[in-house]
């Protein structure tokens, strides 16, 4: 069903996180899209050129680097502790310091230097823009679409005890094509205005219903159509939780959880589609929070869910070597909804760690793997 | 959580450095009471007290050539000492052999059951210790006490984190090509078939649920791996059995132990050396001086031997250093030739600069009086070997208690790139 494409060099591996393949898919038919992987303190950013009969070329390679605050970037106000939130007796008052040190690179900002461990990157498409958001263990970094500059950073706070737990930033959705969702290790979700232009990024909610660290947060947007729920958030607890965006997130459905970290969550057409560690797949309604089909889909931990929004197959990429894509459609009253298996692709000695459609339709999508230098294209036949 | 993988990575790290000595002792016909000895200090010295508690407060892990440093002092807690060249190339071993075992795990929490494999071959070891046993049963309650009850999205994380810790590294070993546990390139074989692990179901089946819950259908799909039923969960307890084979001892006594680095691959930015964390620092400083407070640490003392770890494996011999011609009981491991060659005052004086950590002059004029040693291909040539070294090892002063404390180069994994600023051609899709 697919076959092997030429395959996209990476001056640095990619490093073993989960879903560690963004794209971001122009909407245009065929059209060229960016890629980006991260390496350990930085992330490869990759401007592809048009589709030719030879394969995708590389139009442009950066390395970016998680930095502190340029002169353009808007220092995030300090947040206020005690909203209600701690699983720890309040103890862990939230305020984000700003780092010290001004431009240059993290570790002159004192702090162990590992904590500038980039942990994911992704392109948020929102209604009049594209930003590229960038999570580490210092914080989250907003950028414009090719990196260029750093519009808005908000620091986590370091702990003060030493034996409290380590605090990061992960999972990230644009949504409603007006917020930008960022999870922190806490369970906290973040939510973000975004203005049309501007730096004026202003931290407008914080969500509290996980009480591990967060995973995935994933998002759909449908244009004129009004759904029910349009985000979904995931934790390490294996805990999902669904949402409708505006000027309160609203929850819908708080998902018991399944006993295993959910590692990657999407959602197509209200349905919720989930990936935990056991490598099960786990399929519901993102209204009713109805488990409608489970698959036992990989042998090892799933790195990655990705889902094609034209057609809504699903492409999990797991540590067993395998990517697998699958048909999950709509809700039938009779037959229940239709999952089916469309294609395994084994990606030998590869602990794929990133599985991404490059295109709406998924007619072609891009994996990474630990240690690989090269991100791996596959095209349909 | 990347605070807590320090531990887990030491306890690896320090177990395959017990495997690997107690192979080549064994090997190259080292006595038996000098053999248990130095395996015993090692352990007495890893798993101290002070040691331990200074070991598991939550801290980053620190980079390679970090550990590097850490691990010769700890070999040297022993009466053994080793060239430079012989440590090298056993924290290569080292290094991959944890790395095989982070990779493999099935699952992330699996890490705790290899650190338990390592701690079971090291009380072993040490049986007939009653104070090195106890040693290692605290290390035990304080391995379960810190990770038994963390979620496997927090052993994921740590996973992660020892990964990065080994990104980059492809060194080719021997024994792992001749068992086809890693490829030519010097990956690792990834598995595609066997049980499955605990908690998890052989791929192959998709349920559909009705709207009470009931499963409605059942479909298969075809599998290319032939996956097994999943294994049991292992126990924790201080002789359960752990289950999976990971982090047991792969060597025996006939065994090459040669390794070869791949290319320039294996040096990458991701492990280079900067500027140092200041934090790290102190605290790598702090676990040295604590390893330092063993044993045998600093001159040789009359039980004292030079060892050349990896003698006959290979057509070329290392410089081996002898004892000084003062001290007594003294043992030449070396097998090559060339040893021979070295003059008595030759030998003091490469043990005084050992001591002073500038061993890294006396093996290259080691080198150089040894007109029949072989070019290696992993080893620097003599020209370059001093500032190879001088930057990799700089932190010897840190791990000699003799000298004066000069702060190293680096600790923590940096990379080298820094792009600030943009290039102005810069491509935008």
């Amino acid at each position: 069903m697919y076959k092997r494409a030429q395959s996209i060099p990476l001056r640095h591996s990619a490093s073993a996180l989960g879903n560690n393949l963004a794209v971001l898919r122009p909407p245009d038919p065929k059209p060229p899209c960016s890629l980006s992987v991260v390496h350990g303190r930085g992330v490869s950013l990759l401007g592809l050129a048009s589709e030719s009969e030879a394969g995708r070329n590389v139009h442009s390679q950066r390395l970016l680097h998680c930095k502190e605050g340029g002169a353009t970037a808007r220092r995030a106000e300090p947040l206020q502790g005690g909203r209600g939130h701690c699983k720890e007796g309040g103890a862990t008052a939230r305020r984000a310091e700003p780092l010290q040190g001004g431009r240059g690179h993290c570790k002159e900002g004192g702090a162990t230097a590992d904590s500038t461990l980039i942990i994911q990157a992704r392109w948020c498409v929102l209604v009049s823009r594209v930003l590229l958001v960038v999570t580490s263990r210092r914080g989250i970094q907003m950028y414009e679409e090719d990196g260029s500059a750093m519009l808005y950073w908000q620091a986590l706070e370091l702990p003060e005890a030493l034996d409290t737990k380590v605090e990061f930033a992960r999972g990230i959705a644009a949504v409603a094509g007006l917020y930008i969702c960022v999870g922190v290790s806490s369970g906290c979700v973040l939510v973000y205005n975004i203005p049309p232009r501007g730096t004026n990024i202003t931290l407008c909610n914080e969500l509290y219903q996980h009480a591990h660290a967060i995973s995935s947060i994933s998002s759909e947007t449908f244009g004129d159509l009004e759904r029910t729920v349009d985000m979904v958030s995931a934790d390490d607890g294996g805990v999902i939780c669904t949402w409708k965006s505006g000027e309160d997130f609203t929850l819908i459905q708080k998902l018991p959880p399944y006993g295993c970290a959910c590692t990657s969550v999407v959602m197509w057409r209200g349905i919720v589609t989930a990936a935990y560690g056991t490598g099960q797949i786990r399929v519901y309604d993102g209204t009713t929070g109805m488990l409608h089909a489970d698959i036992d889909a990989h042998a090892r931990w799933i790195n990655s869910l990705d889902v094609a929004p034209a057609t809504g197959w699903v492409l999990s990429g797991s540590e067993d070597s395998f990517v697998r894509i699958w048909k999950i459609g709509e809700m039938d009253q009779v037959d229940g909804i239709e999952v089916a298996h469309l294609h395994s692709e084994c990606v030998k000695d590869v602990l794929v760690c990133g599985a991404q459609f490059c295109d709406t339709r998924g007619d072609s999508f891009a994996v990474t793997g630990y240690d690989l230098c090269e991100i791996l294209c596959y095209v349909k036949t | 959580m990347a605070s807590r993988s320090l531990p887990l990575l030491f306890i690896n790290l320090g177990g395959e450095m017990l495997y690997i000595l107690e192979q080549r002792l064994q090997a190259q016909g080292i006595p038996g009471d000098k053999a248990t000895k130095v395996l015993h200090d090692i352990i007495g010295a890893m798993f101290s007290r002070p040691f331990l508690l200074e070991l598991f407060k939550p801290q980053e892990v620190f980079s390679r050539p970090a550990l590097h440093s850490l691990y010769q002092r700890l070999a040297h807690t022993s009466i053994m000492r080793l060239n430079p060249t012989s440590m090298d190339k056993l924290y290569d071993l080292m290094t991959m052999a944890v790395k095989q075992q982070v990779l493999l795990c099935p699952r992330p929490r699996d890490l705790l059951f290899v650190t338990l494999n390592h701690l079971d071959a090291a009380r072993e070891m040490v049986r007939e210790s009653p104070h090195a046993l106890a040693l290692i049963n605290n290390t035990h309650h304080v391995l379960i006490d810190t990770y038994s009850c963390m979620t496997s999205g927090e052993f994921q994380v740590i996973r992660q984190m020892l990964l990065y810790f080994f990104q980059d590294l492809h060194i080719r070993v021997s024994l792992f090509l001749k068992d086809k546990v890693q490829s030519s390139n010097g990956r690792f074989i990834l598995p595609v078939s066997g049980p499955v692990p605990c908690g998890t179901e052989p791929p192959g089946t998709i349920r559909i649920y009705n709207n009470v819950g009931a499963v409605m259908k059942t479909k298969t799909f075809p599998v290319e791996g032939r996956y097994e039923p999943p294994v049991r969960e292992g126990f924790l307890d201080p002789y359960g059995d752990r289950v999976t084979r990971l982090g047991t001892n792969m060597y025996s006594a006939a065994q090459n132990l040669d390794t070869q680095k791949q290319g320039k691959r294996s040096m990458t930015n991701a492990q280079s050396c900067l500027a140092p964390d200041p934090l790290a620092t102190v605290e790598l400083n702090l676990l040295a001086d604590l390893l330092g407070e063993g044993q045998g640490c600093g001159r040789l003392n009359s039980d004292g031997f030079s060892f050349n770890l990896f003698a006959g494996d290979t057509e070329e011999g290392d410089i081996c250093m002898s004892a000084p011609a003062s001290c007594e009981n003294v043992i030449n491991i070396d097998a090559s030739k060339q040893s021979q060659l070295v003059a008595p005052e030759l030998q003091k004086v490469l043990l005084d600069l050992h001591s002073d950590s500038t061993v890294l002059q006396a093996s290259t004029a080691s080198h150089q009086t040894s007109p029949q040693r072989k070019h290696r291909s992993h080893q620097p040539s003599p020209q370059r070997q001093p500032r190879h070294l001088l930057t990799t090892y700089a932190t010897t002063n840190i791990a000699s208690p003799s000298s004066s404390r000069t702060p190293p180069s680096c600790y923590r994994q940096q990379h080298p790139e820094r792009t600030t600023s943009l290039p102005p051609d810069v491509g935008t899709p």
